[in-house]
């Protein structure tokens, strides 16, 4: 059963993330990356960690698609119009494609050994991910969350308008 | 073998209990209230072998005229996802179910059964997660319609569900921290207990605050007056402006899940789930002293009754909100739920926090 809906989610979600690199239409895109999410999140549970699964679900696919398609339908684009080619803009991304993934090679490459079963206490329960977050992992996070704030004065700042001079 | 079976009988019974609910709430609490409110009489024709039984038997008729509807999907409109957003918003509602507790445990020869389908350690996150999903089948209804009033009517609803989301998930954070659990079927455990001796620790007594805040976001997560901006009941010009049928008819399922799950969350939540005052596992400890003790299968039929009870008083309430209260313009509504709920929630936190390590 367990085996059964992995495969289920796996294919779910790669042929949603597929399907969003090859379709045009915009709106669509962000509806098929939402269905990867949840996908993810049915994974997540799976490996028994509901916590990371729902917390998945709520951040990314329940707030920050939403306003992704709530911009998309609001401005409302045409489809089928091909995106803006350069010459040079193919060989700069097939560069940065190749460096990301020598990265993430690099970045994984330890984790590959150790992939024996699910993450155990210290993902599953929130109590364990909380203090973990709170006490060995506390500047990571404290620097990511004076990243997102930064981030959101900045966008605030630029959408303002301007003080009638 | 019965290992498969107990769920699956879990999720029928739920299901049942949910779907039966709605019906009656969204159809003949909801048009016998309104008639009392307005002194008329209301739906009372619908009869069996003459048999009126004052409108009881009106949510049936209701029911059979929508299915028997034609099923109209306008020309110009994106087919697929007209179809599928309906579906979308129903699905998401009524997966909540599973996390609520309707009892503690019923013993059947040596197995113990939960009342509740589905116990992992993030109940009260699952339910926020799912409601959260909701806001597709709004966006989505709005956007396949291809039409401008759908769409207004979609991207308002987006809008409103955003900003309240961010409350009614606020809101819970000083309960989770009194009753440190975010599974329901613990945090229900912890209002059994008493405080000073005499009073249930519910959690409208411990946070009342939270509750307040609460309410008026959960309100607003129905879609119902004096929230109804997405929809524009009187108007009929919404979301689902493009629906007719039983597609028009699941998102009304919907508005009426809605209000049950709400109610089950406020009874689950702040007023005790299934704990009946004093009831214990054996029976009435009375705070004045004195015993009355009871069957273990006579308590396990008291708590249930009593779960039942709180939820049909909510969906009362809720309706009773909906008749009485003209609508929020959209800036009003912006103002209450983003200067004034959240504010007030995080208020509430800190004072939470305060107070707990006094």
């Amino acid at each position: 059963m367990a085996h059964f809906l992995f495969f289920l989610l796996a294919i779910v979600c790669v042929g949603a993330v597929v399907g969003m690199i090859f379709s045009r239409n915009q709106a669509y895109n962000a509806l098929l990356l939402v269905l990867a999410f949840a996908a993810l999140g049915g994974i997540f549970g799976l490996l028994s960690a509901p916590f990371i699964a729902v917390v998945q679900i709520i951040i990314y696919a329940g707030a920050i698609m939403v306003l992704f398609i709530f911009v998309i339908m609001m401005i409302n684009l045409r489809e089928g119009i091909p995106p803006e080619k350069k010459k040079w803009t193919i060989y700069l991304s097939a560069v940065l494609a190749f460096i990301l993934i020598v990265e993430l090679i690099l970045a994984a490459r330890g984790s590959f050994q150790a992939l024996t079963g699910p993450g155990g206490e210290e993902i599953a329960s929130p109590k364990a991910l909380g203090k973990l977050l709170f006490t060995e992992y506390l500047y990571p996070f404290e620097i990511t969350s004076i990243l997102i704030i930064a981030a959101l004065v900045g966008a605030i700042i630029l959408v303002k308008k301007k003080e009638e001079e | 073998m019965i290992e498969f079976l107990i769920p699956l009988i879990k999720v029928i019974l739920a299901l049942v209990w949910l779907l039966l609910l709605t019906l009656y709430v969204a159809d003949w609490v909801e048009r016998k209230e309104s008639a009392i409110i307005h002194d008329r009489i209301g739906a009372n024709r619908a009869s069996i072998f003459g048999l009126r039984m004052i409108g009881l038997f009106q949510p049936f008729a209701d029911a059979i005229k929508m299915i028997f509807k034609e099923d109209f999907t306008p020309s110009f409109s994106r087919k697929f996802l007209h179809s599928l957003a309906p579906f979308l918003s129903f699905f998401f509602v009524a997966v909540t179910i599973a996390a609520i507790p309707f009892g503690d445990t019923i013993r059947i020869g040596s197995r113990i059964i939960k009342l509740q389908v589905l116990d992992i350690n993030v109940t009260l996150l699952f339910v926020l997660a799912m409601m959260s999903l909701g806001i597709y089948g709004v966006i989505l209804a709005g956007w396949a319609s291809n039409n401008r009033f759908s769409l207004l009517g979609g991207i308002r609803g987006a809008a409103q569900l955003i900003s309240y989301e961010v409350a009614f998930g606020l809101s819970l954070v000083g309960l989770i921290m009194i009753y440190p659990s975010l599974k329901l079927s613990s945090i229900v455990h912890s209002q059994g207990e008493l405080l000073f001796g005499f009073i249930p620790k519910w959690g409208i007594f411990l946070q009342p605050l939270g509750f307040i805040v609460f309410l008026f976001a959960a309100l607003a997560e129905t879609k119902r007056v004096p929230f109804d901006l997405p929809e524009g009941e009187s108007e009929i010009i919404g979301f689902y402006t493009e629906y007719s049928g039983l597609k028009w008819g699941l998102f009304m399922m919907t508005d009426g899940m809605e209000i049950v799950i709400v109610s089950t969350l406020m009874t689950t939540l702040f007023f005790g789930g299934w704990q009946v005052p004093w009831l214990q596992a054996d029976g009435f400890h009375w705070p004045w002293g004195g015993e009355w003790f009871l069957a273990s299968w006579i308590v396990v039929i008291l708590q249930v009754l009593a779960f039942n009870l709180k939820v049909f008083f909510f969906c009362w309430f809720q309706v009773l909100l909906r008749w009485t209260y003209p609508r929020f313009r959209y800036d009003q509504l912006m103002d209450l739920g983003w200067k004034l709920l959240i504010p007030l929630s995080l208020v509430n936190i800190v004072g939470t926090g305060i107070i707990m390590s006094l």
